[in-house]
């Protein structure tokens, strides 16, 4: 493949870094994105990868925007109330870089088509609101062999790391598994400042073009938490678990499976501020 | 005895991970726990001893996205 004229000025930010080059971008073009949920997370995602130059970014959300969505999820404007997300974002995407190919896929992500969703992409992204869709996501990568960039927010705080899976810790290295119901609240229920999600997001969508170029080192068997109430960031170093049920020595997930939803119905605000 | 806690020196009087746990109140439900770069599982917390000069990580549940 070769850029045009256009293309070698809208890229030419990129293409002047010695990391990149035209020979970077050109990998950039030819990369295919899964992004899982066109929310608070995917917009940012979505967002930076288009204007990168992403050749597919593929987006799946079942969801229509509602108003309350637009305080962070920048991917949706006021006259896309009640609209499918997918749809909406696919018009941004297009309005910001019509090079991008954009796959929308107006589904629930679930066991029985996870699979099939993520197979033709290189690289999967995490922007889905509940744990069970979280462990679905780590345990298909897992399966697939799909780098993942996992991420999680919650009220002022937000998390991001890396997955390689074989390679580094994954999610069940670290959580076995979701939380009891009803003991860690959701956005929905405990609040989200908007801007944690776009923090999360554009750290996401850097660790992908990091990943698809093969510059730099990822956020692999290092987790990234982020405060911002203190505006600090938390390196937790960690390796794969021996012991994880999904990559371990002796895993006991051997298939993909949905955990329970959780309960909408918050018990506990417990020991959240400790830090 | 001395152990780091998120990255802060504390001082706690604690014989296993799950008696740092207790002391500093958090459910083991709710956390991930790191010894010293390996994850303690939850069913390990209270066989697993805590030493003078170790790194304790807590890392709370953090589901949203949307």
């Amino acid at each position: 493949m070769s850029f045009t004229e256009e293309q070698i000025t809208r890229y030419s930010r990129h293409i002047l870094l010695p990391e990149v080059g035209g020979k970077g971008q050109k990998k950039i073009a030819q990369a295919k994105v899964f992004v899982v949920g066109a929310g608070g997370l995917g917009s940012p995602v979505a967002l930076y990868l288009a204007a990168a130059g992403i050749g597919t970014i593929g987006l799946i959300d079942s969801d229509v925007v509602d108003l309350s969505n637009l305080q962070r999820q920048v991917l949706h404007h006021t006259p896309d109330v009640g609209r499918s997300k997918v749809q909406s974002a696919k018009e941004k995407i297009f309005l910001l870089n019509p090079d991008v190919n954009v796959e929308t896929y107006e589904d629930r992500f679930t066991a029985s088509n996870a699979m099939n969703y993520i197979a033709p992409y290189d690289v999967v992204i995490d922007g889905v609101d509940t744990f069970p869709a979280k462990f679905l996501i780590n345990d298909a990568c897992y399966f697939a062999g799909k780098p993942l960039v996992h991420g999680g927010i919650l009220r002022f705080e937000g998390r991001v790391f890396s997955i390689v899976p074989g390679q580094s810790a994954c999610y069940r290295c670290i959580f076995q598994q979701p939380p009891p119901p009803g003991l860690v609240p959701s956005c929905q229920e405990a609040g989200i400042i908007g801007v944690v999600a776009g923090i999360i997001g554009t750290i996401q969508a850097t660790e992908a073009l990091k990943l698809i170029l093969g510059i730099g080192d990822p956020l692999t068997d290092r987790i990234l938490d982020f405060d911002a109430r203190k505006t600090a960031f938390r390196e937790i170093r960690t390796k794969r678990n021996p012991r994880c049920p999904l990559c371990g020595n002796h895993p006991d997930v051997t298939e993909l499976f949905e955990h329970e939803q959780e309960a909408c119905q918050l018990q506990a605000p417990g020991a959240l501020g400790i830090s | 005895m001395q152990i780091t806690i998120n990255g802060k020196p504390e001082e706690v009087q604690a014989d296993t991970v799950m008696d740092v746990l207790k002391q500093k109140d958090i459910d083991p439900h709710m956390v991930a726990v790191e010894l010293n770069t390996q994850i303690v599982e939850r069913d390990r917390l209270p066989t697993t001893k805590v030493q003078d000069g170790d790194k304790v990580e807590f890392l709370f549940y953090m589901g949203g996205g949307a």
